[in-house]
């Protein structure tokens, strides 16, 4: 496997993306063969059943050349797993075809996350070189380093600010464009950022937040508008404290679209009897808004909110590409990687758990959410 | 991390029910008698800052990236008239510079190597496993698909390093389970790319999958097709549309990614937003090059997002409306 991927990338970069491509079709294109004669009745197709039960888990290990204890194992793990099948209850090839489907998908998430999401909340506890427990050291570092502590503190105010402002910012032009002439193209203009990747978004924005000496002409849009206004020119990217509103900007700019497009779609269908209902009562604009149009899309809103949440919680991109953290302007998701490329393992981990604790709350709410769906039905 | 992520919570009955509604109206374009102006003038002009607010910055860089390189350098674009001139310079110069290793010309051709079966290979997977979610009946299968939303929602970070590990060096908690898989170009970003994007997809995919009439499949059984061709005859080609659009997704979220490109992908095959996220701490002052090279990397995602926008928008509403 290593060998061919070796060989693979040798290759000029066009040719390996049909050559991978093909591969993996071939693959999916066997495994979906012996899917379909699984549940076949006769002995050829048991014995079919039994050779892949075996040799797919064997050829699979092999080509990973992993280690010899390890195939052996596979293979009479595959014998235990064709037993198993045969004896099912519903019919033999049954859970071949079940495993089939699943398996590639399940192995994938179990060894890319699982697992290591298991091992980082280990390493967390463990020093710089994941050889020695040290307890809670590393999380006590966090807590107490004022740079860590400001760290977190960043992280909150990122989840404090951008969620609501985005929300609000796109619901306002969401009913600002309603039924109005051009929504179309409205829309496109604010939904566009969200197209944009978080680093070209980035130097869009460090473009405009450029700063040139008094003396000279400013490049930079913003500083050119505080220049007119009369004031000295400014560097919003290491200007202690606003230097991080100036960051969360960029996120605002780029999920007031996600935000709008949602909420828009939501207010049309706000049934339009109860907006006439609310209109032949006398109510004015804001009130209908008010007491119709927010309700009816309390869900919507629930739902960009969380949303953008979880997106200003992880964000990494634009602090990276703005500041790479400096001037105190760090984040969570970046000062785990830091610490990465710093080989402090322990701390880099530490952080990563931080980030997962305060995402854990949505994750609970939404598998709530689900449960809940899936007892309605 | 990206700048795109379709809804991924359940909104309750009434919800759904109101926003299916709204996106037949969006999607319909409502040019029927009912389009009435309700809004005001002042509404109008609201809308009309805020939109050209929205638009400036984009702007500014596109109009920048055609301009001299000493121009932008002294005078701002906002005065182009005065300052009158466009060149492709800047762009001839950006695609031939970069670090030591590749030049930006290069990391185009990486992002688009990187994004293609990044982009195939987490989709053919989850709808194998959005099938057998939706179709087939086993114990524990609402607790496993739940396990399986739940992790879309652990942060990338947790994953990151270990899986690292488990690439160069082959180990698992430092036992040494497989080869490691050395210098082999663009296979781990491959593989890391196609596990983080599974649970999403399987969730999407399964809520479209789910809603296939019964009787669709019922009949084909009858016709004496196995799960194999149901899926491959009956599920792939209906479901097309869906996987189009989550398609779309998978692909601006992995061309527009930097995290992943930072830990897996180094040396010769780091994509675009890496390279581009390097020259700006390096030349963070050579705007000519800068606004060029964004622009080139924004181009492919604006591209796919004009061409493609129905799909787009009806993709973000997935997840809530078809819940």
């Amino acid at each position: 496997m290593s060998s061919f991927f070796t060989w693979l990338s040798t290759l000029p970069a066009i040719a390996q993306v049909p050559i991978i491509i093909v591969a993996f079709v071939a693959l999916i294109g066997i495994l979906i063969f012996f899917i379909e004669i699984a549940p076949r009745r006769g002995r050829v197709y048991t014995i079919l059943r039994l050779a892949a039960c075996i040799l797919i888990p064997l050829l699979i290990l092999v080509a990973l050349e992993s280690y010899t204890i390890a195939i052996i194992a596979a293979g009479v793990l595959g014998v235990l797993f064709f037993w198993l099948d045969y004896r099912s209850s519903q019919g033999a090839g049954y859970l071949f075809q079940l495993v089939g489907f699943l398996a590639p998908a399940i192995v994938l998430l179990v060894i890319g996350l699982v697992v290591p999401t298991i091992q980082t909340t280990v390493q967390a506890f463990l020093n710089a070189r994941g050889t020695d427990f040290v307890g809670l050291d590393n999380f006590i570092w966090i807590f107490t380093q004022p740079q860590a502590v400001r760290t977190v503190l960043n992280t909150i105010v990122w989840v404090l600010i951008a969620p609501v402002v985005s929300t609000i910012a796109g619901l306002a032009y969401a009913v600002f464009i309603d039924k109005s002439r051009g929504e179309k193209y409205f829309k496109i203009l604010v939904f566009m950022p969200m197209a944009i990747s978080f680093v070209g978004a980035s130097i869009i924005w460090r473009f405009v937040y450029t700063a040139r000496p008094a003396d000279q002409q400013q490049i930079g849009l913003l500083n050119q508008i505080v220049v007119w206004f009369g004031g000295q020119p400014v560097t919003f990217l290491s200007a202690d404290p606003w230097n991080t509103i100036a960051l969360i900007v960029v996120l605002i700019w780029v999920q007031t679209g996600f935000a709008m497009v949602v909420l828009s779609a939501a207010i049309k269908g706000v049934p339009a009897e109860q907006m006439e209902a609310a209109e032949l009562d006398g109510t004015n604009a804001w009130q209908r808004f008010i007491n119709v149009t927010v309700p009816g899309i309390r869900s919507s809103l629930v739902v960009v909110l969380t949303t953008i949440s979880i997106a200003s919680l992880k964000v990494f991109d634009i602090v990276r590409t703005m500041t790479a953290g400096a001037n105190n302007t760090s984040v969570i998701a970046n000062e785990m990687y830091t610490q990465f490329k710093n080989f402090e393992q322990g701390r880099s981990a530490a952080f990563a758990v931080v980030l997962f604790l305060l995402v854990l709350p949505i994750v609970v709410y939404n598998a709530r959410q689900i449960k809940k769906q899936r007892e309605i039905r | 991390m990206s700048a795109v992520t379709p809804i991924d919570l359940p909104v309750d009955e009434d919800q759904k029910k109101t926003l299916t509604r709204g996106e037949r109206k969006v999607e319909s374009g409502f040019a029927k008698g009912t389009k009435r102006r309700l809004t005001s003038r002042g509404a109008t002009i609201a809308a009309l800052v805020i939109a050209i607010l929205w638009t400036i910055p984009t702007f500014g860089l596109f109009v920048s990236s055609f301009r001299p390189a000493n121009e932008v350098r002294t005078t701002g674009w906002w005065t182009i008239f005065s300052n009158w001139g466009f060149t492709i310079d800047n762009y001839t110069t950006v695609l031939q510079s970069g670090n030591g290793q590749l030049t930006l010309g290069d990391a185009f051709i990486n992002s688009v190597a990187i994004t293609l079966p990044a982009t195939a290979i987490p989709l053919v997977i989850a709808s194998l496993a959005a099938y057998a979610f939706a179709w087939m009946e086993f114990r524990g299968k609402n607790m496993l698909f739940i396990a399986v939303f739940a992790l879309q929602i652990v942060p990338i970070q947790m994953a990151l390093v270990p899986l690292l590990q488990l690439f160069s060096r082959g180990e698992i908690f430092g036992f040494p389970v497989i080869a490691a898989l050395g210098s082999s170009g663009y296979t781990q970003v491959w593989i890391a790319h196609s596990i983080f994007a599974l649970p999403l997809a399987i969730f999407l995919l399964h809520n479209f999958i789910a809603e296939i009439p019964a009787e669709v499949i019922e009949a084909a059984r009858v016709d004496g097709a196995g799960h194999g061709q149901i899926f491959f005859r009956i599920v792939l080609p209906l479901t097309m549309p869906a996987i189009a659009s989550f398609a779309i997704f998978q692909f601006l979220w992995v061309w527009n990614d930097l995290l992943v490109a930072l830990i897996f992908a180094d040396g010769s095959v780091a994509p675009m937003t890496k390279l581009l996220a390097e020259i700006t701490g390096s030349r963070g002052q050579d705007w000519h090059l800068l606004t060029a090279g964004a622009f080139i990397s924004i181009l492919v995602p604006l591209i796919v997002f004009f061409s493609l926008q129905r799909y787009f928008v009806r993709g973000l509403l997935a997840g809530s409306t078809k819940g």
